[in-house]
């Protein structure tokens, strides 16, 4: 449904968004993350043609977003960042004004009004302006909007932004709800968000594409992945440290708590464990106590952070 | 058709914001106050002239009228949908943006006619007292909407180039008063005194006053209406570049 081809943004001088392409299409759910200053929402505004590229192309359901922009955005559902919406008029009108424009009539109109405001929740504050509503409640309302005609694309820019806890939850099952017949993107500073959620994802950093996969892909780039965490009783630190090195998969060991009673390490694997480790390590430490034992997964934030940190850090130097 | 009906859309949305908003029935009580108070207080009044026209007490003051409150119904136009953000969802949905340029503009350009209907008790009243030429008058209703028309066009680029809307609504009155200058007649007398007549006329031809005064006196001139209607077109062919320009980055 989306295809980006070389995506390229430049404000004056300044780089926002440098050479991006990515496909998404029905029954996807993409996340987009990154650290702020990205790129994230300057993308979105290209894909729903609400800025112009500097370079490269879009394409939404086939129709170019520069050379055929009104089919191409009829197909889009949009919610922007902080889900802006007219503050002079009731919940009802806005909606009402949103499936007007969008081209509903009569029946149809109403309908999906009712549809739009049942989903997200909103027949509490349906006659109330929105320059009273709480932000959660604009939020949802601005939410509502963008899915007021059924769009086979949406692009949500951080959809879950100010919301409660259970106002989260309940965004995120309709996410994923509309994703098995929709393509949407939608990027989050949340990454628990992208497991809850996404069928892929991508990280941005600097206005580039710095990793692109399922959740359990990017998770596996953690150099945590397929290491080993275990407590052992009646070993000080030392001694299970100098007996984990004596396996030969494994590269390294950390202790993370020692008590009186018990000590808690981790060891990395070489690559050429490949998710055997627990079990040489198992087989090495037959006599132990062991009292606890798994293989870690691999944690997004930790691949998030080893991925854009060094990005974040050379840009803390640049400026003095 | 189909631009039209987002016209509409637009237009009804935007009429609808501004009857929300106590504004605008300030706005329309304090145009009346204004005008009443310049066609039946300032000497020599409309009584006192015994006159059946109302082209010396009423419509010679509405350049000056226009002046302030005209931008102060623009400024909001753009200014406020870049501040609140609306902007992102108005330009993202499925219409063109000069239809949303349109719509907006034609959405205030009603609410000023509604604000010059309001004064009707004031034609009744010369109806009453004499017999006016009901052409002339209707002339200059026309006249006077059409100046409006131009006005709100310039108010609608300031409004364009900032999320502020004092700044737009300061910038559009500096450049309405040149509009006015330009044509009023100790400002004529100044620059005649020094200029050669062909640019002082050509001065002159851009002052809405030298225009709108044929119209007050009946004279349907078709240069006038295209001054003015051509000053809308360029005015908010205008505005269309500056959003355009300010999405580019």
């Amino acid at each position: 449904m989306i295809r980006v081809n070389n995506l390229t943004k430049f404000f004056g001088a300044k780089q926002a968004v440098d050479g991006i392409s990515f496909a998404v299409d029905r029954g996807e759910v993409l996340g987009f993350l990154g650290p702020n200053g990205a790129g994230k929402s300057t993308t979105m505004r290209m894909i729903t043609g609400f800025i112009p590229p500097t370079a490269g192309s879009i394409t939404v359901g086939g129709f170019d977003m520069v050379e055929k922009p009104i089919p191409a955005k009829r197909l889009i559902g949009y919610l922007p960042e902080n889900a802006p919406a007219y503050t002079d008029m009731t919940v009802h009108g806005f909606l009402n004004f949103a499936a007007e424009i969008r081209g509903l009539q009569g029946d149809a109109r109403r309908k999906a009004v009712s549809r739009a405001v049942e989903m997200c929740f909103l027949e509490a504050v349906l006659h109330q302006s929105v320059e009273t509503l709480s932000k959660g409640y604009r939020h949802r309302t601005c939410f509502a909007q963008s899915i007021i005609h059924d769009p086979d694309v949406l692009v949500l820019d951080e959809p879950t932004d100010g919301l409660d806890p259970n106002q989260k939850h309940e965004v995120r099952q309709l996410i994923r709800r509309m994703g098995e017949k929709k393509a949407i993107i939608f990027s989050t500073h949340i990454l628990e968000e992208v497991d809850a959620v996404c069928s892929r994802a991508i990280i941005i950093d600097r206005g580039r594409i710095v990793a692109n996969g399922t959740p359990q892909e990017l998770r596996q780039k953690s150099e945590w992945a397929g290491a080993v965490t275990l407590r052992v009783n009646g070993l000080n630190a030392a001694a299970l440290q100098q007996r984990l090195g004596q396996i030969s998969a494994v590269k390294k060991t950390t202790v993370l708590k020692e008590d009186a009673t018990s000590v808690t390490a981790r060891a990395f694997p070489k690559s050429s464990a490949n998710g055997t480790l627990a079990q040489s390590i198992a087989d090495a430490t037959q006599g132990w106590r062991i009292e606890e034992m798994h293989t870690e997964e691999g944690r997004l934030d930790e691949v998030f952070r080893s991925i854009t940190m060094p990005d974040t850090a050379k840009r803390a130097e640049e400026k003095p | 058709m189909n631009s039209w009906a987002n016209i509409k859309t637009i237009t009804k949305r935007e009429l609808a914001a501004y009857f929300s908003s106590p504004l605008a029935y300030i706005f329309i009580v304090i145009f009346l106050l204004l005008c009443g108070f310049f066609a039946f207080a300032v000497q020599p009044s409309l009584l006192d002239r015994g006159q059946a026209s109302l082209a010396a007490n009423f419509f010679f003051w509405h350049p000056w009228f226009y002046l302030f409150l005209v931008p102060a119904v623009g400024m909001r136009l753009w200014a406020e949908e870049r501040r609140v953000g609306t902007i992102e969802l108005l330009l993202t949905m499925p219409i063109t943006a000069w239809q949303a340029i349109v719509g907006k503009f034609l959405a205030s350009w009603l609410f000023l006619a509604v604000a010059l209907a309001a004064t009707f008790p004031i034609v009744i009243t010369v109806n009453y007292l004499g017999s006016p030429d009901n052409g002339v008058i209707f002339a200059g209703y026309l006249g006077s909407w059409l100046m409006a028309g131009a006005y709100l066009a310039v108010s609608c680029i300031t409004s364009a180039l900032t999320r502020n809307q004092v700044v737009s609504f300061i910038i559009s009155v500096v450049i309405c008063l040149f509009l006015i200058l330009a044509g009023f007649a100790p400002v004529i007398n100044l620059l005649e005194s020094w200029a050669k007549p062909g640019l002082v006329e050509a001065i002159a031809s851009f002052s809405v006053i030298t225009h709108f005064e044929g119209l007050q006196k009946g004279v349907l001139d078709s240069r006038d209406l295209i001054f003015f209607l051509s000053m809308i077109g360029f005015s908010l062919f205008c505005t269309s570049v500056i959003l355009r320009g300010r999405r580019a980055g």
